[in-house]
């Protein structure tokens, strides 16, 4: 009984997560639970595994061992259900440059079943502040605003949850402030969101959680309330380093 | 490091022991056929490797579907194995073709539809060796080649069929009917038993190798392990 | 309890929208295609003039004369698909995995199915609209009346054997270091039979055989399709499914 209630109560809930490449392992027994409505920052070092494990959350890859389950349904057996509750963002912006912004979102709009299409892409195309270059192919966008029309393109069909990898990868200054505006609207809505970032800065103004990826395992965590900007480098070394010695 | 199963060492003793007695009745126990005289004795030892050849591409096929059911790195070893020694007993296969074809037909190479598909199943599997070639990640690597050798094998048949029928509606060049019917002839007992202590050699000889290239594979496995672990 | 009844409420609903979301998913591969490729028309005018340039060169290698013209034209045209098709197969996934849009179509919540038969159908629209253009061009340079009803179907039939491989294997190339040069040599081989079979039936088109001769090719080009199609259908999953 109680063990149900736990597991409603977390929208992310991952555990004993193993993911192996052939004879490579990446993730070793990760486990990780988030709440609705928390925004997660999920920092480490390069090759940690952070996008290996957003890709598992996405269901665009199969955990070796352990359990996933995304608001309630388990990846990969209920990977339809998961899918149509998740929207992701990955530092590639997953759109064709030879539609414009307003195809491309109607593409994925009839993918996702979407309905009443035209409002809502038109709403979301507010959103990301692209309502004005609508109808310009997305090839004759900058990065930034691709990488806007990509958000806007991961929560046409309002998810639950929101994965973010690395989205301030190749953005300027300007481009970047943009997006964290966009990024907080997304957030505001009571949506759950998991961003993994190298960027300690950026991710502090964001997040209301801090999680460090270490050696395939998550290994220290710690939510804002407890935490002082100016320490968050210093929390996140100890984090990763401590592993390694241990 | 694993020892040599003492099993194997016995199937490689066996292996060429029938290896030595299939070379003797070819060459001793088959009477010589009377048109085509000695060369027709190349005929035994290539009707096995082509049989067994073909045996194994299809447990390679089987093997795939058991990768894509199970997704047990074992099975994609043997799938792998499997497509390399057939390739080369196919190889074998068509080399001793040409050496029959020359005094048959008199010509090494004829568009026969056996011998062309062999041909053509031989570029489906270097294509699978030149796929797996290209892909990094074991997992994908694994699962592209199960899904490749399924495809191949599926289209073995319908090429067969394809160049039979090409073949059946445009007369040969040779002016028979069948290119095959210049070649026939009818086996005696001694040659038919020949044939199957012959296939039954090389099903021995493909099942040693086989066993020696599934464990050549689990040690490289077992090397690159060792290599991560002083990696880390 | 509680969410054992929302998984299975869920999975009912999602059977029965099942039919109608496949539909809709499979139509939007399409028309995104073919909307992204009206615009930048890179693929067609690749294809096309490909297509042109072989015809060209066949011209000179095999002196098409007009007594050649009858016995060789099937294989020349073939040829000539067979490689622009290669062309726009190749393209067409690359396409997906530039900007990873592939990852994008997996994401959403549709069988992964419709996104092959989706593809699929839009390299076959291609290819047929690459044909559709070969053929009057191949009539009037060498007055060979290719507009027979016969070598039309036989001209569909063969496209869609091979554009259901095809767009299979090359969703496979994608994935590899030599991709381009990859998907060739994967397809040939496996393409052999709905290529010969092709070849065949529209030379007896061409050459006015009694139809009971055509039949068998026909019959072989038509249980290609299906068994490729088919087996296409069972195997995707893995091709795209990490």
């Amino acid at each position: 009984m109680s063990e149900i209630s736990s597991q409603n109560s977390h929208v992310i809930d991952v555990r004993k997560l193993v993911k192996r490449f052939g004879l490579k392992t990446v993730l070793r027994g990760l486990d990780f639970q988030v709440q609705p409505g928390e925004f997660v920052a999920l920092l480490g070092p390069n090759g940690a595994g952070k996008t290996t494990f957003l890709r598992i959350l996405a269901s665009l890859s199969r955990p070796s061992l352990g359990e996933v389950r995304i608001a309630g349904y388990r990846l990969p057996a209920q990977a339809a259900a998961v899918r149509r509750r998740l929207g992701v963002v990955s530092h590639l912006p997953l759109l064709y440059g030879d539609l414009t912004a307003e195809e491309n979102l109607r593409f994925y709009a009839r993918m996702y079943g979407v309905p009443e299409r035209t409002e809502r892409v038109a709403e979301v195309l507010e959103l990301v502040g692209l309502a004005y270059r609508g109808r310009d192919l997305v090839r004759t966008y900058s990065r930034g605003m691709q990488q806007r029309l990509a958000i806007g393109r991961a929560v046409l069909h309002d998810p639950e949850v929101v994965l973010f990898d690395e989205p301030h990868t190749g953005l300027d200054q300007d481009a970047c402030n943009m997006l964290d505006g966009v990024l907080r609207e997304v957030a505001a809505r009571g949506r759950t969101v998991v961003m993994t970032s190298h960027d300690l800065a950026r991710a502090a103004d964001l997040a209301s959680r801090f999680d460090v990826l270490s050696r395939g395992v998550i290994a220290a965590s710690l939510p804002r309330a407890e935490i002082d900007t100016r320490d968050l480098l210093a929390f996140y070394r100890q984090a990763a380093e401590g592993v390694m010695v241990a | 490091m694993e020892p040599k199963p003492r099993f194997l060492t016995i199937l490689d003793s066996i292996s060429a022991v029938l290896f030595v007695v299939a070379l003797g009745m070819v060459f001793f126990y088959a009477p010589t056929e009377r048109v085509m005289g000695a060369v027709q004795r190349v005929f035994y030892f290539h009707v096995a490797t082509a049989w067994v050849g073909m045996l194994g591409f299809m447990a390679a096929g089987v093997a795939g579907v058991a990768y894509l059911r199970s997704s047990d790195r074992k099975w994609d070893t043997v799938s792998l194995a499997a497509v390399e020694i057939s390739l080369v007993f196919f190889f074998i296969t068509i080399i001793m073709g040409s050496i029959w074809a020359r005094p048959a037909w008199g010509t090494w190479w004829t568009w026969e539809p056996r011998l062309t598909t062999a041909t053509i199943v031989e570029l489906v599997y270097a294509a699978y060796l030149m796929l797996r070639q290209g892909i990094e990640d074991p997992d994908r690597r694994a699962r592209f080649g199960a899904v490749y050798t399924i495809l191949g094998f599926i289209s073995v048949p319908v090429t067969f069929l394809s160049i039979r029928l090409y073949r059946t509606i445009h007369p040969t060049v040779f002016g028979v009917s069948s290119p095959e019917a210049e070649g026939e002839f009818s086996m005696t007992p001694s040659m038919l038993q020949t044939l199957i202590f012959s296939v039954l050699t090389f099903s021995v000889i493909f099942s040693s190798l086989l066993w020696h290239r599934i464990r050549l594979g689990r040690l490289a496995e077992k090397v690159e392990q060792l290599r991560l672990k002083i990696a880390h | 309890m509680s969410q054992g009844m929302r998984v299975v409420a869920g999975e009912t609903r999602a059977a029965q929208a099942g039919a109608g979301s496949f539909l809709r998913a499979l139509l939007a591969v399409v028309w995104k295609d073919l909307a992204a490729e009206l615009r930048s028309r890179e693929l067609i005018s690749a294809m096309l003039v490909f297509a042109l340039l072989v015809i060209l060169i066949f011209n000179f290698a095999l002196e098409l004369d007009p007594r050649t013209r009858r016995t060789v034209s099937s294989g020349v045209l073939w040829v000539t698909f067979a490689f622009a098709g290669t062309l726009g197969l190749n393209r067409s996934m690359a396409i997906e995995k530039d900007r990873g849009c592939l990852d994008g179509l997996l994401l959403a919540p549709v069988d992964r199915s419709a996104i092959y038969f989706g593809k699929a159908i839009g390299n076959l629209v291609f290819m047929l609209m690459v044909e559709a253009i070969v053929l009057p061009v191949y009539t009037v340079l060498y007055s060979v009346n290719l507009f027979q009803p016969g070598l039309i179907l036989v001209i569909l039939l063969g496209s869609i054997g091979y554009t259901a491989i095809g767009t299979l294997l090359a969703s496979m190339a994608v994935h590899t270091r030599t991709r381009d040069i990859l998907l060739p040599i994967l397809l040939f081989p496996v393409a052999i039979p709905v290529l010969i079979a092709s070849v065949k039936a529209s030379a007896g088109f061409l050459e006015a055989i009694p139809l009971e001769e055509i039949m068998p090719w026909l019959n072989l080009i038509i249980a290609y399709d299906v068994i490729f199609i088919a087996v296409a259908y069972m195997v995707f999953d893995f091709i795209v499914e990490e």
